[in-house]
């Protein structure tokens, strides 16, 4: 019998080893295990300060058996430039160099310098695994945290902002490949890692990755959340291709029946399950809902141009 | 490449540096007075005259960020900045020291703001006085090319292994053209072999995995903050080595840790930095031919201090005068108070005068520094 997909996965040989200090129910560290399977050994993790770079473990112990890089917050890109230049003024090929950070990082902090990077396409692949907050530090409010979410900055649930949609920010830079991931659909996560880790040029993954503690939800039910975002359009599956100036954009499986309103779960499930958002108000659930139109509307102008 | 000798400035000397020093990546993000330095290289880059890789960094934050990436890959890497550059990359020069990368950085000193003001003043390496960098200040064109080369051999030494900063004044250097060798490129590569990273190398394909930077206590943590003390400490011997090295073959002498002019039998001295050392070596003469024995001291390695030879320079000296072209508020001259403390170390009970010239750029003529010691004598 053919191997499937599902077997090269299981049998793939696993660089996040037992003893890593995440939470139980991690997002991050789930997501972590996927992409490093797909990555295989010749990779380089450039890690920006984040939950990673506790839960990889205290010196003299690392449970990520590949290079790990720890930078300072807001350089990832950059230092991930640098690392790629160098292997290749001296000639190596074929290393995945990889920024592994989190949204804080990544959107917020660090957003000039992964704009930077897209701009300049550096030949590094850039992988956002998003918690929609800061998570580290103890749940503060960041530029990807949904309007209205309970964060220690924003105690009382206040509307701030509207979740930066970072994937199209990137997107628009023209850069080779831009795709969105979930925890909760590990196949569709290490194919797109897979196919990112084969393309030349500047590559960048962003990861839906909920956190038990800060989003305040049971530990068993990691999954459970992660695939309602999906369910209920709140989070959307796709890539994009850039070949020769023209986008190749796809909704992926799982994102799909979404298209249709009609066919998503009401948003209400999703939010229901979470206690940060237990301060939601009529103005904050039409606020998501605006979010989530939003979205769509994005996909669906990539869709139309074919 | 045979040796020659150009009309150039400060900053193309520096670009020539690193040239020479067969840097392999370069990133920089423009600012004044420093930009001509990375024109000059990326020119170099394009052309194919210089084997480098050059990132357009979108900031000096970033270009630190790259060029200790580059050299944690092994390639040996280069940077330069002034002023507000410097302390946007702040961050990431304290990380440099803590990453142990032997990265060079040419430094062309520039006032901060507000108020806007692009000329010479030590205040901005100055801050990077506790961090763990080497830190050099060239008193004139030739001896930027050549510091930066030397700053590699330093840097690059397996007792060492920080990276090393060559401070230049804006304008007063680094756009003042002044006759300088080029030195033959096979003898540079003589006097500096490729870098070959002796600690370690972020780079899969010729080393096993490892985890660089992760979290340890603070009892780990305090060894490997004295592990960098240590090699500063064995920086001063590497600095004298390679200084006396690059003399014997290029024939040049800039001094090592410090440089002294005219110190034996001197009652007075004059203790300065960068070119205004070299202009306190005129006010010497000057004040020698009237009779008066003074000597001057240049300090050039500030990091590692050269206290020991201080010290020694010392002898019979009744009086010391020191200039800074910077200020430390609430204390005063940053220079005279590591002199000071020096002494204080050494139990040398000798008055220190200090004087603060040249701020922002205000032009220092011999007159200013004779005034000084003849006032204060």
């Amino acid at each position: 019998m053919a191997k499937t997909i599902l077997d090269e996965v299981i049998e793939a040989r696993e660089y996040l080893l037992p003893g890593h200090t995440a939470c139980p129910g991690c997002g991050s560290a789930l997501a972590l295990r996927w992409v490093l399977k797909a990555l295989g050994k010749d990779t380089i993790l450039v890690i920006p300060a984040s939950c990673s770079s506790v839960y990889q473990g205290i010196y003299p112990s690392s449970a990520i058996n590949v290079f790990i890089f720890n930078v300072a917050f807001a350089s990832a890109a950059a230092v991930a430039s640098g690392i790629s230049q160098a292997l290749e003024a001296k000639g190596y090929k074929d290393v995945n160099v990889v920024v592994w950070g989190g949204d804080g990082g990544l959107v917020d902090i660090g957003f000039a310098t992964v704009s930077g990077a897209a701009e300049r396409n550096e030949n590094i692949l850039v992988i956002c695994y998003d918690n929609e907050a800061y998570m580290n530090t103890g749940i503060q409010r960041s530029g990807s945290t949904p309007p209205g979410a309970i964060t220690t900055t924003t105690p009382l649930g206040k509307i701030v902002g509207f979740k930066k949609p970072a994937p199209f920010i990137w997107l628009l830079h023209g850069v080779p490949y831009v795709a969105t991931a979930n925890v909760a659909y590990p196949l569709d996560l290490y194919q797109k890692v897979k196919k990112a880790s084969k393309i030349r040029g500047f590559k960048y993954i962003h990861i839906f990755s909920p956190c038990p503690p800060g989003w305040r939800f049971d530990d068993s039910k990691t999954i459970e959340v992660a695939k309602l975002a999906v369910e209920t359009g709140y989070w959307i599956l796709w890539e994009a291709e850039n070949i020769g100036g023209k986008i190749r954009f796809s909704l992926s499986p799982p994102s799909k029946p979404y298209i249709d309103p009609a066919k998503r779960k009401p948003i209400e499930e999703f939010l229901k399950l979470q206690k940060r958002f237990a301060r939601f108000t009529e103005e904050s659930i039409n606020k998501i809902k605006e979010f989530i139109d939003y979205q769509w509307f994005l996909v669906k102008k990539f869709l139309e141009e074919k | 490449m045979m040796p020659r000798i150009d009309v150039i400035t400060g900053n193309d000397a520096a670009a020539w540096g690193a040239r020479l020093s067969r840097v392999e990546v370069i990133a920089a993000y423009p600012i004044t007075p420093q930009t001509t330095i990375v024109e000059t290289l990326s020119k170099w880059v394009d052309t194919g005259e210089m084997k480098a890789k050059f990132i357009t960094v979108e900031s000096e934050h970033s270009a630190m960020a790259a060029i200790i990436g580059a050299s944690a890959a092994g390639a040996r890497a280069f940077t330069a900045t002034s002023s507000h550059g410097f302390f946007y990359m702040f961050e990431m020069i304290s990380w440099a020291v803590g990453a142990r990368v032997p990265v060079v950085m040419a430094v062309v000193d520039r006032a901060m703001a507000p108020p806007w003001n692009i000329w010479a003043d030590w205040n901005d390496a100055l801050a990077a006085r506790d961090l763990g960098w080497i830190m050099f200040f060239a008193s004139n064109n030739q001896e930027v090319l050549d510091t930066i080369i030397q700053a590699y051999k330093i840097a690059e030494d397996k007792n060492v292994l920080l990276p090393a900063m060559v401070c230049l004044e804006g304008f007063v250097l680094s756009h003042t053209t002044m006759p300088v060798t080029i030195h033959d490129q096979e003898k540079v590569d003589e006097y500096l072999p490729p870098y070959e990273p002796p600690h370690y190398v972020v780079n899969p394909k010729i080393a096993e995995p490892l985890t660089y930077g992760n979290i340890l206590f603070p009892w780990d943590y305090a060894k490997v903050r004295l592990a960098i003390q240590k090699s500063m400490d064995n920086a001063v011997a590497v600095i004298k080595k390679a200084s006396q090295e690059f003399k014997e073959i290029f024939g040049t002498w800039h001094g090592d840790l410090i440089k002294e002019y005219k110190t034996d039998n001197a009652e007075y001295l004059i203790i300065s930095m960068g070119t205004v050392a070299e202009e306190a070596e005129a006010v010497v003469d000057k004040l020698r031919e009237k009779g008066m024995k003074i000597g001057a001291i240049k300090v050039r390695a500030f990091r590692p201090f050269p206290k020991q030879d201080i010290v020694k320079a010392i002898k019979d000296v009744s009086k010391v005068f020191v200039v800074d072209r910077d200020i430390s508020f609430g204390y005063g001259g940053i220079l005279a108070g590591e002199v000071k403390a020096v002494f204080h170390d050494n139990n040398i009970d000798v008055p220190v005068k200090e004087a603060i010239l040249g701020i922002g750029g205000d032009e220092i003529l011999p007159e200013h520094i004779e005034k000084f010691v003849l006032e204060n004598r």
